[in-house]
């Protein structure tokens, strides 16, 4: 039930906004919002939409070279989903006031961030098996949470998401362990592809929460429902068994297991290098953002085709509807 | 940002936008639309082109609609207390607030 | 307009050994020509011109690849010498492949895909609709699912074809420069040799002669509503159906089979 007209003064629309939250209500695009929690989910969101799409690329680099044709499919479908992930957050994002355009052009003029995973290149068939145990993975635990994200666009964005990444994680499992079951040189293969991505993606939950200023509005308002180092947490607790169980080792002398917590402890994590990508040196940030900038170039002709074919026919049926 | 009379506006860009459209999907014969999202298309049909390809690829899909998001009219929250709560308290249009004796049959 | 004799029910197990050696070939021929295409739009992943076209290009891509994994089942199964459509697909070299030119074409831009999938459409959706009356239950079903899929993917092609010819005069130049370069790659489809006649005898598949006039009626009036010219020269490239293919075939599938062929005793990916 929603409450009557807000109360006026902006101390008492934020307490009014503030305890609909506490309550558990979700807010809608035409209810009244602090502008911080506005700008807030506009960055959340239109990072989290970034990522979908640069996802895509280091994925779509082995569609062409899938070794069956079901991998082929499966992979396609796969990259084919992240591109509709990224519409569904963006036409959520723009219930917030922002345009599509505007949003992507933060993204090619390199001022908007996106998930640091993807600055990583794909260097064999077995990455993308890691990257859909691990990267979806991480995803899904950081996801089904914000399924429950106070901004109605976002959460329902979000279910609709989740329901659809299931068969991505699971996807990314069978080839982890089609390959582990393998020849020699396919089991070489995913090994190296674990040696090569388990950092990166302990790193993709984000900074520790020391480091990490804008936690705790988010979770106050109930944006984010989880920290940083609980959804890191609880990614490590899931996929060490997962390893185990199709006896690949991951690239850690000091992971062990707590036998109190019942939690796995791993070694230290380098920051220096989460940063460094982070500020756009990390391996392949120039090329993503080369490849969407080319995309984007190369497709201007056609887009500009699709609005004067339209225009056209829109100006011939209001010229016949005056005649 | 200049407006054009097709609801298409163009950004800083000089790239036109094109307009936004709501989409909603029927999942079986004799179930109602429900609103599943919103697709920016040039026209009707890479309209319903996209609404199908981005919102029907799993199936479940029987008939789609778009409308233009400008089409649609909105009651505002602000109004919700007046349009809305009124009905919440008029009980008598419930089956459940009247009494009819236990094994009555046609209730 | 049905050209395939409505039949009595084919049953492969009677056919000639001959015979059986000549369908299998005409299956792979048709998985070809979809694993080509469905691989040649699967490049456009991730580099559409707008985020709603790269799920498009992707779901007509995964029609034809499944349609083409389905055709070279069939031919590995009627040609039982022990090979599945993967062993197929990634184990043949480029001479050995069956498809038409037109689909091994590399993807050009987005207007050279666009046209080059209208005229495969074109054809695809009169050839599929009289396969469906094929002898063979196996390919009758097989067109019967794949027409509902190319219809689709006519309508996607045929409403760019508008778009891009109608559009602005860069739009316009482009397009019609890529129907030029491409139209004499367009007879292929409908000549017949002594596969499709032998085919055709068998009331298996309509023989692609007969399917021209009603391509060049659907051709025809998109490139009229386009503001297209329809080009007029009439020599055409072929070669394909018997293994002679554009030295464009050799390096996709080179890319295409590079990790199947790197290890090539693995059983299972």
């Amino acid at each position: 039930m929603q409450t009557a007209a807000p109360p006026a003064g902006e101390e008492q629309r934020l307490a009014a906004f503030e305890a609909r939250l506490d309550a558990g209500e979700t807010i809608e695009p035409k209810d009244w919002m602090p502008d911080r929690y506005r700008t807030q989910l506009i960055r959340m969101m239109s990072q989290h939409a970034h990522s979908e799409i640069v996802g895509m690329l280091p994925e779509g680099n082995w569609i062409t070279r899938a070794p069956s044709l079901r991998r082929k499919m499966t992979l396609l479908a796969k990259v084919q989903d992240e591109a509709g992930h990224g519409l569904y957050i963006y036409c959520g994002t723009e219930t917030l006031g922002i345009d599509r355009q505007e949003l992507v052009e933060q993204l090619l003029s390199g001022k908007a961030k996106y998930s640091s995973i993807f600055n990583y290149p794909t260097l064999s068939w077995a990455d993308m098996g890691v990257i859909g145990w691990f990267v979806d993975g991480a995803a899904i635990v950081n996801q089904t949470v914000l399924a429950k994200t106070s901004y109605g666009p976002y959460a329902r964005a979000m279910i609709r998401i989740c329901k659809e990444e299931n068969f991505h994680k699971r996807q990314g499992y069978e080839i982890v362990a089609t390959l582990a079951r393998g020849t020699p040189g396919q089991r070489a293969m995913i090994q190296d592809a674990v040696n090569r991505w388990w950092w990166p993606s302990i790193m993709m939950l984000g900074p520790s929460d020391t480091n990490s200023p804008n936690t705790a509005e988010l979770l106050r308002w109930r944006v984010k429902r989880k920290t940083n180092d609980e959804l890191r947490q609880r990614f490590i607790d899931i996929t060490v068994p997962q390893a185990q169980a199709v006896g690949l080792t991951l690239p850690d002398p000091d992971l062990k297991l707590n036998e109190e917590t019942g939690h796995w402890e791993i070694g230290p994590i380098d920051w220096d290098e989460f940063w460094a990508v982070v500020k756009g040196n990390g391996p392949c940030n120039h090329e993503r953002l080369e490849a969407r900038n080319a995309a984007h170039d190369n497709g201007r002709w056609v887009r500009e085709a699709a609005t004067a074919y339209a225009a056209k026919r829109a100006s011939a049926t209001s010229a016949s509807v005056a005649a | 940002m200049t407006d054009m009379s097709n609801g298409s506006a163009s950004n800083a860009n000089g790239e036109t936008s094109w307009p936004l459209w709501e989409v909603f999907a029927q999942s079986e014969a004799g179930a109602p639309h429900e609103h599943v999202g919103s697709i920016h298309a040039v026209d009707a049909e890479s309209a319903l082109q996209n609404a199908r390809d981005v919102y029907a690829r799993r199936g479940n899909v029987v008939s789609l609609w778009m409308v233009p998001s400008d089409a649609i009219i909105a009651s505002r929250p602000e109004d919700s207390g007046s349009l809305f709560e009124p009905g919440e308290d008029k009980i008598y249009r419930h089956p459940q607030f009247y009494k009819v004796p236990r094994g009555m049959k046609g209730f | 307009m049905m050209t395939v004799r409505a039949a009595e029910p084919l049953d492969v197990a009677t056919l000639a050994e001959t015979d059986r050696a000549t369908l299998a070939e005409y299956l792979q021929r048709l998985g070809d020509d979809r694993l080509v295409l469905g691989h040649r739009l699967s490049e456009w992943c991730g580099h559409a011109p707008i985020l709603e076209e790269d799920i498009a290009l992707g779901n007509i891509a995964l029609d034809l690849i499944g349609q083409a994994t389905r055709a070279l089942e069939l031919a590995g199964e009627t040609e039982g010498k022990g090979r599945n459509a993967d062993r197929l697909a990634y184990f043949r070299e480029a001479v050995e492949y069956r498809n038409l030119q037109l689909v091994e074409l590399p993807r050009g831009d987005f207007g050279y895909t666009i046209a080059r999938q209208f005229f495969f459409d074109a054809f695809s959706v009169h050839f599929l609709d009289a396969l469906r009356q094929s002898s063979y239950a196996e390919l009758a079903a097989w067109a019967t699912k794949a027409l509902k899929e190319d219809r689709y993917h006519l309508r996607h092609s045929s409403e760019w074809m508008l778009k891009l010819g109608d559009g602005t005069a860069e739009s316009h130049a482009r397009v019609q420069r890529s129907v030029n370069e491409l139209w004499r790659f367009t007879g292929e489809m409908f000549m017949d040799d002594a596969v499709d006649e032998r085919m055709a005898q068998l009331g298996i598949v309509p023989k692609p002669s007969t399917l021209r006039a009603q391509w060049n009626t659907v051709v025809t009036d998109v490139l009229s509503r386009a503001q297209l010219e329809r080009p007029t020269h009439e020599f055409f490239a072929h070669g394909g159906r018997t293994g002679r293919h554009t030295e464009s075939l050799g390096h996709m599938l080179a890319e295409m089979q590079i990790v199947a062929r790197s290890h090539p005793d693995a059983t299972e990916w």
